[in-house]
């Protein structure tokens, strides 16, 4: 055993000398400082890692399989179309790759949404945390687009109306906005030319530009540590080995912890893949079982849900503004919608980070901003009103809050 | 105020279809019952398989409902050589599309897609596919219920008889066909439950197989917890 | 492995438990993203076993068909060509067929399943190049003053005989393969299944 262990050492060494994994692995792992009062909101970042490697990986093995091509085949069927469903039947075990492709992708946005909800509930995004909420909101971008190209691939009703509403979307920018659609397209219609680009963005461009964010996401978060669900900084209580009195090395402590909150979203994630893959219409949309038909729009197109609030965004603005039709503010709503974001940091006034601490007039406009992405919700246009200016008037309101004081050490409730 | 925003937070996502509602006749679940499968597929290829193919659906994958090889070669394969092939037409399209105004849809997934927020797509298949009418407006002859100006004509007419359309929008069999209304509910219920199987073959497995991954995990979720909670219990 | 007093023993068979329940995971996770790699049904299809009609291939004629994407070479040999095959053993490698390059039916003097009909798959052992033929004999082939018919290997010039058998101190390591195969009728044939199957 001593013999074993000596080579094992040995080796070790060797590697040290050349690479710095001994090192890494206490930096970011074994004596990496994480406080101790992490709550449930606090499992979904790990898992977002999760669902990217399973998004990568399954995604590699229908790369083997799916075929980017709008003509058709034999049958009268678009061979892209006919891939998936190739995949689905022929290969073995394809139907369990793509189903957790597809289940991946919704779980994605469900997992990444409640972990930017955890960063707005503790004030995570704020001094010293910008960067990591800003290299946060691109992968956020990134991650729309990945699954806006992927959307397209399947090449179904809903893959090609989806793609056409959304390129036309660029059409509304003034004077070069139909140009801009046409080269976005590669032709006149959404076409061949437009899946075989989208399926480049989608397989190698998106993946390369998601995996460095996530890297700068993650070395940002090691730098300045973890915030916590009081949103206070355990770096300002230290014991005399300089160790934050509050913290516990990730790991084995949050390894073993994220263990089991992994095991509880599989088990959630196999209900969907096994028994209800299409998640009741919203994970695999009927009209997607129809082959993509450029001359017939289905009667009811709706994106898919992850998207929706940028939709009702998009839909709230229906006046023309300076001379320019209101698809073009439409336009301008849903992009910043989804980048005014960026600037919560700057915007955020309150002497306190946490929910926990904040006034009542945080919790109730924050309650009523969350309203607003019910899709479905009365007052659509009212709320998306709304929307804006509850971060656009955050300077005020989180200043004039009455706030409770901040503990000195986290509790551990 | 916590509580409010959880529940807020996993609020179901509404359906925000409007609209007429369409009311669908519930299929019946035939998906374990190998014999109305068979007799399914049987249907299937005598009377749809002629201007609609299923061309992602392979014929030795009959073997799933209980078919061999043989008995797939010598009942069911009218329209390739080998039973390795799929369930393609000769039909061309072109003609199709001449013939009828478009060209009949390939039929592999069809339960799948015609799925809504009304019904399931075997519930559609199973309303639509008894509910042709009279028409003498329509070049075929013949319209449909739930599928209005539908281009297909009543392909098991001779089967079910003529319906005609009351002006109370009720359908009422006006001349009696080979089936009895009951035994003609039973072929199409039989004929929904095969399309059904083709849309997802693997649909029956997939679920036993979930069982088992469920199981497993659970098992994992044990050890996993009880492991936590042996480091934690350090931590104050 | 034994518990001392400085490991903590219920850590340690929880960390066992639990380490080996997610190997197991992991590795039942694996098997379907392995599996889809290998052939699909659709490759299955056209890799099925083919039927061939013989009937109108007369002694000296040779017929290709396409099995798994191979050519696969049909030969009626007249009775010449059988006899010279007989002639040439000490040239040849594995003039008994002695390696397993076919199904235990065809480990005989003609490797065939009948004497002059010989079913072989056309690529040569060496790299993977279809072998031309060379029925002609003598100086007329071409190939040899003393070549009593067979086939020559266009890439690295490995030969055989009317058997597929591969001559001594060639490129070529062993006999052409010969693929399963059996009779369904007396000019009926069919490649790639036989009656083990």
């Amino acid at each position: 055993m001593s013999k074993v262990n000596a080579i094992l050492q040995g080796t070790l060494n060797w590697v040290d000398e050349r690479f710095p994994l001994t090192s890494n692995w206490k930096a970011h792992l074994s004596e990496y400082y994480a406080p101790k009062n992490f709550n449930f909101w606090y499992f979904f970042g790990s898992l977002a890692m999760l669902v990217l490697v399973i998004q990568i990986v399954t995604g590699i093995f229908l790369t083997m399989h799916f075929k980017p091509d709008a003509s058709l085949n034999a049958s009268g069927v678009p061979v892209a179309f006919a891939s998936v469903e190739y995949i689905m039947r022929d290969v073995s075990w394809g139907w369990l790759i793509r189903y957790m492709h597809s289940t991946g992708a919704s779980a994605f946005f469900v997992v990444v949404y409640l972990h930017m909800f955890r960063g707005l509930l503790y004030g995570s995004y704020r001094k010293p945390r910008e960067l990591i909420w800003l290299f946060g909101i691109g992968i956020f971008l990134c991650l729309m687009g990945e699954a806006f190209f992927g959307y397209l691939l399947p090449w179904g009703q809903m893959s090609f109306w989806g793609a056409q509403v959304i390129v036309n979307l660029f059409s509304a920018i003034p004077v070069i906005g139909p140009d801009l659609s046409i080269w976005l397209r590669g032709d006149y219609v959404v076409g061949d030319a437009t899946l075989n680009r989208f399926f480049a963005f989608h397989v190698i461009a998106m993946p390369l530009v998601l995996l460095g964010l996530v890297g700068a996401h993650i070395i940002a978060l090691h730098e300045v540590g973890s915030n916590n669900p009081d949103g206070v900084e355990i770096k300002k209580k230290k014991d005399a080995n300089g160790i934050p009195l509050d913290g516990i090395p990730f790991h084995p402590y949050y390894t073993v912890k994220d263990i089991v909150g992994v095991v509880v979203f599989l088990f959630v994630f196999s209900i969907i893949v096994f028994f209800m893959p299409e998640g009741g219409g919203y994970f695999l949309e009927y009209n997607n079982f129809d082959p993509a038909d450029p001359l017939k729009t289905p009667p009811h197109i709706a994106p898919v849900w992850y998207f929706t609030p940028y939709y009702s965004l998009l839909r709230a603005v229906t006046y023309p503004l300076l001379g320019i039709d209101a698809k073009f503010w439409g336009v301008v709503a849903m992009g910043a919608g989804t980048l005014i974001f960026a600037f919560l940091p700057w915007l955020d006034r309150s002497p306190v980070k946490s929910i926990r601490y904040r006034g009542p007039i945080t919790k109730w406009l924050l309650s009523i901003w969350i309203v607003g992405f019910i899709p479905g919700a009365p007052v659509a246009q009212l709320l998306s009103v709304y929307y804006f200016l509850f971060f656009l008037t955050m300077p005020i309101w989180s200043s004039l809050d009455r706030c409770k004081p901040e503990p000195d050490r986290v509790t551990m409730k | 105020m916590k509580k409010f925003l959880t529940a807020i937070l996993f609020a179901p996502i509404l359906a925000f279809a409007a609209g007429a509602t369409l009311h669908l006749d519930p299929a019946p679940d035939k998906a374990t019952d190998m014999a109305a499968l068979q007799n399914g597929a049987k249907i299937f290829v005598n009377y749809c398989l002629n201007c609609h193919s299923a061309s992602y659906m392979r014929y030795n994958r009959l073997k799933d409902i209980g078919l061999s090889d043989a008995q797939i070669k010598d009942n069911l394969l009218f329209t390739a050589d080998k039973v390795g092939e799929p369930m393609r037409i000769a039909m061309q399209r072109a003609d199709a599309k001449v013939w009828f105004g478009a060209p009949p849809p390939d039929l592999t997934v069809i339960a799948r897609a015609r799925a809504s927020e009304f019904g399931s797509g075997a519930d559609w298949l199973y309303t639509y596919l008894r509910s042709f009418y009279r028409d003498e407006s329509r070049p075929t002859g013949w319209n449909n219920a739930i599928f209005e100006n539908v281009g297909m004509p009543h392909v098991l007419w001779e089967l079910q008889g003529d319906q005609v359309m009351g002006p109370d929008h009720k359908l009422t069999l006006v001349k009696p066909g080979k089936m009895k209304p009951q035994e003609f509910d039973a072929a199409i219920g039989d004929l929904v439950g095969f399309l059904k199987y083709m849309g997802e073959p693997v649909g029956e497995f997939r679920k036993q197989l979930g069982v088992i991954v469920l199981i497993f995990l659970a098992v994992i979720f044990v050890f996993a917890y009880a492991l936590k909670r042996e480091y934690w219990k350090d931590v104050h | 492995m034994s518990c001392d007093e400085k490991v903590d023993c219920g850590r340690r068979r929880l960390l066992v438990a639990t380490a080996t329940a997610g190997g197991v995971a992991g590795v039942a996770a694996a098997v379907p993203f392995v599996a889809s790699m290998l052939p699909s049904e659709r490759a299955k299809a056209a890799g099925a076993p083919v039927e061939v009609d013989i009937s109108k291939l007369a002694p000296g004629q040779m017929m290709t068909v396409e099995w798994r994407g191979k050519p696969v070479w049909i030969i009626n040999r007249t009775k010449e060509m059988l006899d010279a095959m007989t002639k040439i053993g000490d040239q040849l490698a594995d003039p008994k067929s002695d390696k397993n390059m076919q199904p235990e039916y065809a480990k005989n003097a003609t490797r065939s399943i009948k004497p002059e009909i010989l079913v072989a798959v056309g690529i040569c052992t060496h790299l993977g190049c279809s072998p031309t033929d060379k029925f002609k004999t003598g100086a007329e082939s071409g190939v040899d003053p003393n070549w009593p018919g067979g086939f020559i290997c266009p890439c690295h010039g490995s030969t055989f005989d009317l058997a597929g058998r591969v001559y001594k101190s060639k490129p070529a390591p062993d006999n052409l393969e010969i693929p399963p195969h059996m009779y369904l009728g007396d000019a009926k044939l069919i490649i790639g299944e036989d009656k083990k199957a």
